[in-house]
């Protein structure tokens, strides 16, 4: 009796908890459920919602505001999610796996595209979908599609740029071995020769696959299996495990990522830095920089000649269980008309994906890194495009950086790698 | 002089050196109760004033080492503030202030109901009870999320007041209750009898003699619980929308005016704004924690 | 005991319904007691069902999705399928740290795959919570003991001690990673040129002082308000008597402080078994940093099954400990705690 007493409000308790479980469904298991979706709500118009990491630099708001006066009975409302791509990734995730219709059109990074596409989120762009493509850079778009299908618009591009110091480099190397037989300039000038981001996260991933292509090696085949067994892999690797060793590569580079590095270069302890566009602007504005009138940008150094950067840069992609589908892909087309692109370019220093803009002169005289940043794009290789990305990028940086440190040797860490990407992708 | 008054001096003498001892020996305790407070300062402070002496630095100079202040400005505030890039830092300092106030209240009265119980009545199942309390700050928080995610969405909630609120009282509630029955047993719990013995109900006497003199402990426990609800981050930064985020999810989308650009400055003058607020609550509350404190101890 | 509850009936009809607010004086014991199991469960139900719909129904979902497995490309359409029941198949993974093989099977994980870390990251977590919790409990007891003194300035200590708290985990990180940087302000004060978040154990020792310096004001406070219920006289007679300091501490201060301090200690533990901010965001894993929650969050972007089950061995392992900690340790919370108001011990 006393039992029955006590349990009475806590058996109320469980169950409430209980019946709660019960509507919550079977939980994270991803399906390809998006498929019936996909051809669904197709000439859907009314408002939408666009989804995409902060609006850094205040480009997003003003873009709506245009188009929303432009479109009254289809607004766009801008949903903005945190700085952090992991975060940024883990929001989408949570939305499209509740069949969330609240997102309609999310900037996707490069590297997930793959992702989503296979988990059946994204809408497939052809047919009655389809985007004209033919002005965009060819790796932008490689890397917005998955089985050759696209599946997203690409927004904006980015890639890496070889700063070097003008005043101490007479001609900027156009080869990894140029490059290291200037170090020493550096070892005269007692300072750091070559960095780029070293410390283990996805900065590693970007240089130890630009290690690998630009000595014309593949983390990944075309059919998308892991390629590392090969000489050209191997000497891609070797080149930063080597540098590193030889102190070519200080040995404060394991711990940076993009602003340590970045801060090293203005501070005048490096002669050549692999960075990102961002770099132009602020190295040679800020007040602490020592290198505001030296700075040099040419493209990254390859084999032969310029070597392939990793590709960085979003897509927009329009979610399968959006009811206002019409409506999305005009508010992509718009996201990609010159206009907006340059609009991208000088309000927010974002790399446009249209080549015509990077001879545009008015841009160049504003941003005069375009140039290079188009070899760079052009050369560009997407990261691996894959389902299992987030694997594929964990394998990459524990062995490059074990590699790295010396604490394997190259062999050992791609054979690893190559193992690493063959279970993840050999699924369960 | 006599033999009287020499032993007299003597003695005098005696407990003059005693005294001085004592003196002496109460002086040096002080001494190093001192020393050990500005250790104890340098150690808690020590980083915070690089946070705060960061949050004054020009952006362009975020990486000075100078020890003392330079290039100082207000900037990194004005930006930490400026809603025109979307930041909502004023509004998620309110919505933090209230997500941690309700969670704090409804957390210790529903606290304080268990303790109570688990302290003072008979019961059956009291350690399974205890165990089940206990276990539920067991699971690895980062795995909650997808599950209430879609829990909160079934049920439409995401993006509100509650949907923040509920997670973060679950997880003050173990502590909360924990503390609370490890003071409730220390409590002089005869006078709760006497008061019974002069006519009061249990709950009356709880009421009337029990909680002035457990106001301490409850005010010890509404700290914890408020800071760590105004420290959560994981849970919100999920389930949170533009116009309920708390503070902390406000301060990990602060960005710089370039992409890749880590704005320390502004984080670092957020995280001063932030710091600020609790503690001038704990300044204002530490009087009565003492102050009960003691009351409590002189039983 | 309390728990000595013997066999009672109640005569009186169990009302549910508004609890009752004061029961007859007067009855006999029986059916006090069984006011007393109506009061406890009353008291009880809003806590266990806050437990219950955020913590439970979470732990439940997760239990149930660890035995799936995780979804599988369909090499035809490159679309993911549901990978169906898995068995235990997914603990047994973890376990034996074995991973999909491309041909079928299992074999030994290969270094980079979340699945070669299992037994790693389980060994640094318990080195992360040892270290921590010890270093958090004598520093939190030191500290606690000096601002129970009286002394001018006591309020500006007790303040500045929770400074470190008060500051949200996300900001502490990027503090002290920016105080950890090569050319930071950590490397510069001390004239060394450490690469702090770049080898072995300066990367340990820079997740344990940060993490120290965050949750040692937690420890800090539980250990003062424990310390001020201890009465002066105590302290007065001992002295009188000539107990030495040393021995007042150990004969006085620790025993009548042990409540407070074991639940500091208790769930500062569970806590650092949960670690994840600060080694995620100060080393992102590297240099044998990565614990069993930055495992989880790893895996939860690779599959959510196989995360799923990690997650519920982790709460295992968590739960092991709380069970020896409480059981054999002396540090019986349940037990003291279910001896209320009966005298101490």
């Amino acid at each position: 009796m006393k039992t029955r007493n006590f349990l009475l409000p806590v058996a109320t308790a469980g169950v409430l908890a209980l019946t709660l479980s019960a509507c919550g469904g079977g939980g994270g298991g991803s399906s390809s459920g998006g498929s019936d979706a996909a051809s669904q709500g197709l000439d859907g118009r009314g408002p939408i919602t666009y989804v995409q990491g902060k609006d850094n630099s205040n480009v997003v708001r003003p873009l709506i505001e245009k188009w929303n006066a432009a479109h009254p009975n289809e607004k766009v409302t801008f949903k903005e999610q945190t700085d952090q791509a992991d975060q940024q990734h883990d929001d989408l995730v949570q939305h499209f796996q509740a069949k969330d219709a609240g997102y309609d059109v999310a900037s996707v990074d490069v590297v997930w595209t793959a992702e989503f596409a296979a988990k059946g989120w994204l809408q497939p762009l052809k047919d009655k979908m389809a985007l004209d493509t033919s002005a965009m850079l060819k790796p932008t778009v490689v890397a917005a599609s998955y089985k050759n299908t696209l599946y997203a618009a690409p927004e904006s591009s980015d890639g890496g740029i070889l700063y070097y110091r003008k005043d101490l480099v007479p001609t900027p190397p156009k080869t990894w071995d140029e490059m290291m037989s200037m170090c020493s300039i550096a070892k005269a000038n007692n300072m750091g020769c070559y960095s780029g981001q070293f410390k283990k996260y996805e900065g590693l991933t970007v240089n130890a696959s630009e290690a690998i292509n630009s000595a014309g090696g593949a983390v990944l085949d075309a059919d998308g299996k892991p390629s590392l067994l090969t000489p050209e892999a191997k000497a891609g690797m070797a080149n930063l495990a080597k540098a590193y060793a030889d102190g070519s590569i200080p040995k404060e580079a394991i711990t940076f990522q993009e602003e340590e590095s970045r801060q090293a270069f203005q501070d005048g302890k490096l002669l050549f830095l692999r960075n990102w566009p961002y770099v132009y602007n602020l190295a040679t504005t800020e007040g602490s920089s020592k290198v505001k009138d030296v700075l040099g940008m040419t493209a990254l150094p390859g084999k032969d000649g310029p070597g392939a950067s990793s590709l960085g840069g979003h897509s927009a992609a329009i979610s399968v269980y959006s009811k206002n589908k019409a409506t999305a892909l005009d508010f992509l087309k718009f996201l990609t008309t010159e206009e907006t692109q340059k609009f991208f370019a000088t309000q927010g220093s974002l790399a446009p994906v249209l080549g015509a803009l990077y001879e545009d002169k008015d841009l160049v005289a504003k941003l005069p890194y375009l140039p290079v940043l188009k070899t760079s794009i052009e050369n560009a290789v997407p990261r691996p495009v894959t389902p299992f990305y987030p694997a594929v990028t964990k394998a990459i940086q524990e062995n490059a950086y074990s590699a790295i440190k010396g604490e394997k040797t190259v062999d050992a860490a791609l054979s690893d790698m190559q193992k690493s990407i063959e279970s993840a992708s050999a699924g369960q | 002089m006599t033999a009287a008054t020499t032993a007299a001096t003597e003695l005098r003498a005696e407990q003059d050196r005693g005294r001085k001892t004592a003196q002496n020996r109460e002086k040096w305790a002080q001494g190093r109760t001192y020393i050990s407070a500005v250790v104890i300062l340098i150690w808690c402070l020590a980083p915070a004033y690089w946070m705060v002496v960061t949050a004054f630095r020009d952006v362009g100079y975020t990486y000075d080492t100078s020890i003392l202040p330079t290039h100082v400005t207000l900037d990194n505030f004005k930006t930490a503030f400026d809603t025109s890039f979307g930041n909502h830092f004023g509004q998620a300092l309110l919505n933090s202030l209230f997500i941690g106030s309700v969670v704090t209240v409804v957390s210790l009265l529903i606290g304080v109901f268990a303790a109570y119980a688990l302290a003072r009545l008979n019961f059956k199942f009291k350690y399974l009870v205890l165990g089940f309390i206990l276990g539920a700050s067991m699971f690895p928080g980062v795995a909650l999320i997808t599950p209430l995610f879609q829990l909160f969405t079934n049920i439409g909630w995401m993006g509100t007041y509650q949907a923040l609120i509920i997670p973060n009282i679950s997880f003050v509630l173990p502590l909360t209750v924990y503390t609370m029955t490890s003071f409730f047993r220390e409590m002089p719990w005869e006078l709760e009898e006497s008061a019974r013995v002069d006519g009061c109900t249990q709950g009356q006497a709880f009421r009337k003699v029990i909680m002035p003199l457990a106001a301490p402990a409850i005010f010890t426990t509404a700290i914890l619980a408020f800071i760590s609800s105004w420290n959560e981050f994981l849970i919100a930064s999920q389930l949170s929308s533009d116009a309920t985020q708390p503070v902390t999810v406000a301060i990990a989308s602060f960005a710089g005016a370039q992409p890749n650009q880590i704005p320390y400055t502004a984080i670092m003058a957020a995280g001063t704004i932030v710091t600020i607020p609790l503690v001038i609550l704990v300044l204002v509350f530490q009087r009565k924690i003492v102050a009960g404190l003691t009351a409590g101890a002189v039983k | 005991m309390a728990t000595e509850v013997g066999p009672t009936s109640v005569k009186a009809p169990a009302s549910g319904g508004a609890p009752i607010h004061h029961a007859p004086k007067g009855v006999g014991e029986d059916n006090r007691i069984a006011t007393q199991g109506r009061w406890a469960a009353w008291l009880l139900a809003p806590t266990i069902l806050a437990l219950s719909v955020v913590i439970v129904y979470p732990i439940i979902t997760a239990i149930v999705m660890s035995f799936q497995k995780d979804a599988g490309l369909d090499p035809a359409t490159g679309l993911f399928v549901e990978g169906g029941p898995a068995g235990f198949s997914n603990y047994y993974n973890w376990i034996f740290q074995q991973c999909p093989a491309p041909s079928g099977g299992t074999v030994d994980c290969p270094p980079g795959t979340l699945g070669a870390q299992f037994w790693s990251a389980t060994a640094t977590t318990f080195f992360f919570t040892i270290v921590t919790v010890a270093l958090e409990t004598v520093l939190g007891f030191w500290m606690a003991v000096i601002m129970a003194r009286a002394f001018r300035g006591r309020s500006l200590v007790r303040a500045a001690v929770l400074v470190p708290w008060a500051i949200p985990t996300a900001v502490t990180a990027k503090l002290w990673l920016f105080i950890f940087a090569f050319e930071g302000i950590g490397n510069k004060l001390f004239n060394t040129s450490i690469l702090w978040t770049g080898s072995e154990w300066p990367a340990r020792w820079a997740v344990i002082i940060a993490d120290v310096w965050k949750t040692t004001p937690f420890m800090a406070l539980l250990i003062l308000a424990g310390l001020q219920m201890i009465p002066a006289e105590v302290y007065e007679a001992a002295k009188v008597d000539g107990a030495s300091a040393w021995q007042r501490f150990r004969m006085i201060t620790l025993p009548l402080v042990k409540p407070a301090l074991m639940v500091a200690i208790l769930f500062r533990t569970l806590d650092a078994l949960r670690m994840f901010d600060l080694p995620y965001i100060l080393t992102g894993g590297a240099n044998n940093t990565t614990t069993l929650s930055i495992l989880v969050i790893n895996q939860i972007r690779q599959g959510f099954n196989a995360a799923a089950a990690l997650s519920t061995i982790t709460f295992i392992i968590i739960f092991l400990v709380a069970f020896i900690f409480v059981r054999f340790l002396g540090a019986n919370v349940v037990e003291q705690q279910t001896g209320a108001g009966k005298g101490k011990k």
